[in-house]
C-alpha cells in the first residue's frame, strides 16, 4: 500500500486551492486525485464571465480563474493523478481509487481532504409529472454539452429554476440561436445573483416567472411543450392558471447537492442542512484528519470563496500532519437562530494557534434592515449590518483576532439575524 | 424607464428619464447606482463570452471571450462573425482569434489553452 501525508480527492477549484495552501504550510508530499481527464473541474465547462473578481481583482472566465490554480500547482511540483477516480474511503483514511494506468489502487493517508463537489438536483428530486421524453436536461448538462462537447440541446427551451446555471445557459443558449421563451421559478424570488438576472434573462427579454412552476411535461419521444401553473403560499400549483408553452426542451437548475458519497462511507458526520460534513474551524469533520471544504461542504455562489475556504484546508491538513495530529478539545457548537439557516464552521475549537477562520452563512428568506450578529457567552462579538439579505447570497462575517479569541473562550456561542430597532 | 442596478444585492429598483440637464434618476440608494443608471442609458456595454470549433485538438471548443467589453447593441452582429470560425490546435490562452470585430478595436480572444491532439 502507497503511503502518503496530504490526499486530495478532487481536482476542481477546492482541490487545487487546497493543495497549494498545504504546500505552503511546509507539506511536500500532497497527491491530488481527479476523475476527469483534467483539473479544473467544472470551471472548464463554465465559460462565461465574473470569477475571480475577490481574488484577483479582475474578471476571468471559468478556464481561465482555473488556470491560475492549475500553472500554481504544476509550478510548486505537486503530484496528481488524472482519470482516477476513488471509490472507497474509510475512518482510518484508507483510499481505494482506480484508473486505466496503475489499476487498482490502495493509500494509506495521514491526512484527506474532501473536494468532491456537488452535483445538480436532477428531474426525480422535483417530482414533475409528466412524459419521459427526451429534452428535459439539468442545466449543468446542457452547459456541458454546447461548451465542451459543441452539441445544442434544442431549439425552443423553458427553463424551470433561476439558479445562477439556469441563467447563465438562458443567454448561453440566445447566443447560441435558441429561443429562451420563459425561467419559471416557484419561489417568490430568485436564488440567482441579480447581476445574472439583469445580464442573462433582462438584458434578452427573457421573461422571468416567480411563484410559478411547471405541471406537466408533454410530449412523445421529444418534448413538444410543458405545462406551468402560478404557486400559492404553500407553494401549490393553482391549477386554474395552467397555461401551456411550446418547446423542445426543458432545463433545470433546482439546486446543488453535495456529493457526499465517499464522506458517508466513511463515516463522516453531515448536517442535514447543508448536506456537507459537520466541521470546526480547521475544516475538520468528525474523524480524525479527514477535512472537507468547498461545494461538497456547501453550496457557494462565488468560487473565490471556495478558493480562500479550501485554502484554509489544505493549510490545516498540512499542520495536522506536520503537528502529528490535533489534540481533540470538543470545541464549542455555533447555535443559530433568527433566520440563519447555517453557520461554517458548525464548531469552534478552544486551542488558539490555528488559522484565523471567517463565519460563513445563508438565511431562510429575504430580509430587509437587519444585523447578522455574533454572540459569545451572550456577548456581542461582531456583527454585520445588511439592507439586504436574500438566500441566493451567502454572507461573510470576518473575524479580528480579538473576535476570534473571544470565539475559542466561549463556551456557548449564537450566530443570527435580528431586525435592525 | 426601470432598471435593476447590478452594484450590490440590493438591486434597487431605478427609475430613469431624460430630462433638460440630462437624467432625472430616482429609486438608487447610493451614487454607483446613479452611475450605472446613466451608464445603462448612454452607452451599455458587456463582456462577450463564446466558444468556436477546434481541428486537430485534444479537446473539442474552443472557450473565448472579447478582450474588452462591447457596445450591448453589437453582441449579436459581434457573434456573427465567428459563425463557421474553426481554430487549428495549438491554441494558447490570450491568443487572438477574430481580431478588431466590426471596427471597434475589440478582439476576441482564447481564454484556454489546447494542445494538438
Amino acid at each position: 500500500m502507497d503511503k502518503r501525508n496530504v490526499v486530495i480527492i478532487g481536482g476542481g477549484p477546492a482541490g487545487l486551492a487546497a493543495a497549494i495552501g498545504a504546500y505552503e504550510a511546509g507539506e511536500r508530499d500532497i497527491l491530488i486525485l481527479e476523475r476527469e481527464p483534467k483539473l479544473g473541474g467544472i470551471l472548464n465547462q463554465c465559460i462565461h464571465n465574473g470569477f475571480g473578481l475577490h481574488t484577483f481583482k479582475e474578471e476571468l472566465t471559468g478556464p481561465e480563474y482555473a488556470n491560475r490554480f492549475i500553472r500554481k500547482v504544476k509550478e510548486l511540483g505537486i503530484e496528481y493523478k488524472l482519470e482516477t477516480t476513488v471509490i472507497s474511503f474509510d475512518k482510518n483514511k484508507v483510499i481505494t481509487a482506480v484508473n486505466e494506468k496503475d489499476g487498482l489502487i490502495k493509500i494509506q493517508a495521514k491526512a484527506v481532504v474532501l473536494c468532491c463537489g456537488c452535483r445538480e438536483r436532477p428531474r426525480g428530486g422535483i417530482n414533475i409529472a409528466g412524459c419521459r421524453s427526451a429534452g428535459i436536461y439539468s442545466a449543468g448538462t446542457a452547459q456541458k454539452l454546447v461548451n465542451i462537447e459543441g452539441y445544442m440541446p434544442g431549439k425552443e427551451i423553458v427553463i424551470l429554476g433561476s439558479g445562477d446555471i439556469g441563467l447563465i445557459m438562458a443567454r448561453r443558449m440566445t447566443f447560441e440561436g435558441a429561443k429562451v421563451k420563459a425561467c419559471v421559478e416557484l419561489m417568490p424570488y430568485s436564488s440567482g445573483l441579480n447581476r445574472n438576472i439583469v445580464q442573462c434573462l433582462k438584458d434578452f427579454d427573457i421573461p422571468l416567472l416567480f411563484s410559478h412552476t411547471v405541471v406537466d411535461i408533454k410530449g412523445e419521444g421529444r418534448v413538444k411543450s410543458v405545462v406551468i401553473a402560478e404557486v400559492d403560499e404553500k407553494l401549490v400549483p393553482k391549477m386554474e392558471t395552467a397555461r401551456e408553452i411550446t418547446c423542445d426542451t426543458l432545463l433545470l437548475s433546482v439546486g446543488l447537492i453535495p456529493e457526499n458519497e465517499l464522506a458517508k462511507q466513511a463515516g463522516v458526520e453531515l448536517s442535514p442542512v447543508t448536506n456537507g460534513a459537520t466541521v470546526d474551524d480547521r475544516m475538520m469533520t468528525n474523524l480524525d484528519g479527514v477535512f472537507e471544504c468547498g461545494n461538497v461542504l456547501h453550496v457557494h455562489d462565488l468560487v473565490d470563496f471556495v478558493s480562500e475556504e479550501s485554502e484554509l484546508a489544505g493549510k490545516c491538513a498540512a499542520k495536522y500532519v506536520i503537528g502529528g495530529g490535533f489534540e481533540a478539545d470538543g470545541g464549542t457548537k455555533v447555535e443559530t437562530y433568527g433566520g440563519v439557516r447555517y453557520c461554517v464552521p458548525q464548531i469552534i475549537e478552544h486551542n488558539d494557534d490555528y488559522e484565523p477562520f471567517p463565519l460563513k452563512m445563508r438565511v431562510s428568506n429575504v430580509f430587509r434592515n437587519v444585523y447578522l450578529r455574533v454572540y459569545a457567552d451572550g456577548q456581542l462579538v461582531a456583527q454585520k449590518k445588511k439592507q439586504i439579505s436574500t438566500p441566493g447570497e451567502m454572507e461573510t462575517i470576518s473575524l479580528k483576532a480579538e473576535q476570534v479569541e473571544a470565539l475559542r473562550k466561549a463556551k456557548e456561542i449564537k450566530v443570527g439575524l435580528e431586525e435592525n430597532k | 424607464m426601470e432598471l435593476i442596478c447590478i452594484c450590490c444585492p440590493l438591486g434597487c429598483r431605478i427609475n430613469i428619464e431624460k430630462n433638460a440637464e440630462g437624467f432625472d434618476v430616482r429609486g438608487n440608494s447610493c451614487p454607483r447606482g446613479k452611475q450605472y443608471a446613466i451608464a445603462e442609458m448612454t452607452a451599455p456595454t458587456r463582456m462577450v463570452t463564446s466558444s468556436v470549433l477546434v481541428s486537430g485538438g485534444k479537446e473539442k471548443m474552443l472557450s473565448l471571450k472579447t478582450d474588452k467589453p462591447i457596445a450591448k447593441s453589437l453582441i449579436f452582429d459581434a457573434l456573427a462573425t465567428l459563425k463557421g470560425v474553426v481554430v487549428a490546435a495549438p491554441v494558447n490562452e490570450g491568443d487572438v482569434i477574430k481580431a478588431d470585430v466590426l471596427g471597434t478595436g475589440v478582439n476576441f480572444i482564447a481564454t484556454r489553452s489546447i494542445e494538438k491532439a
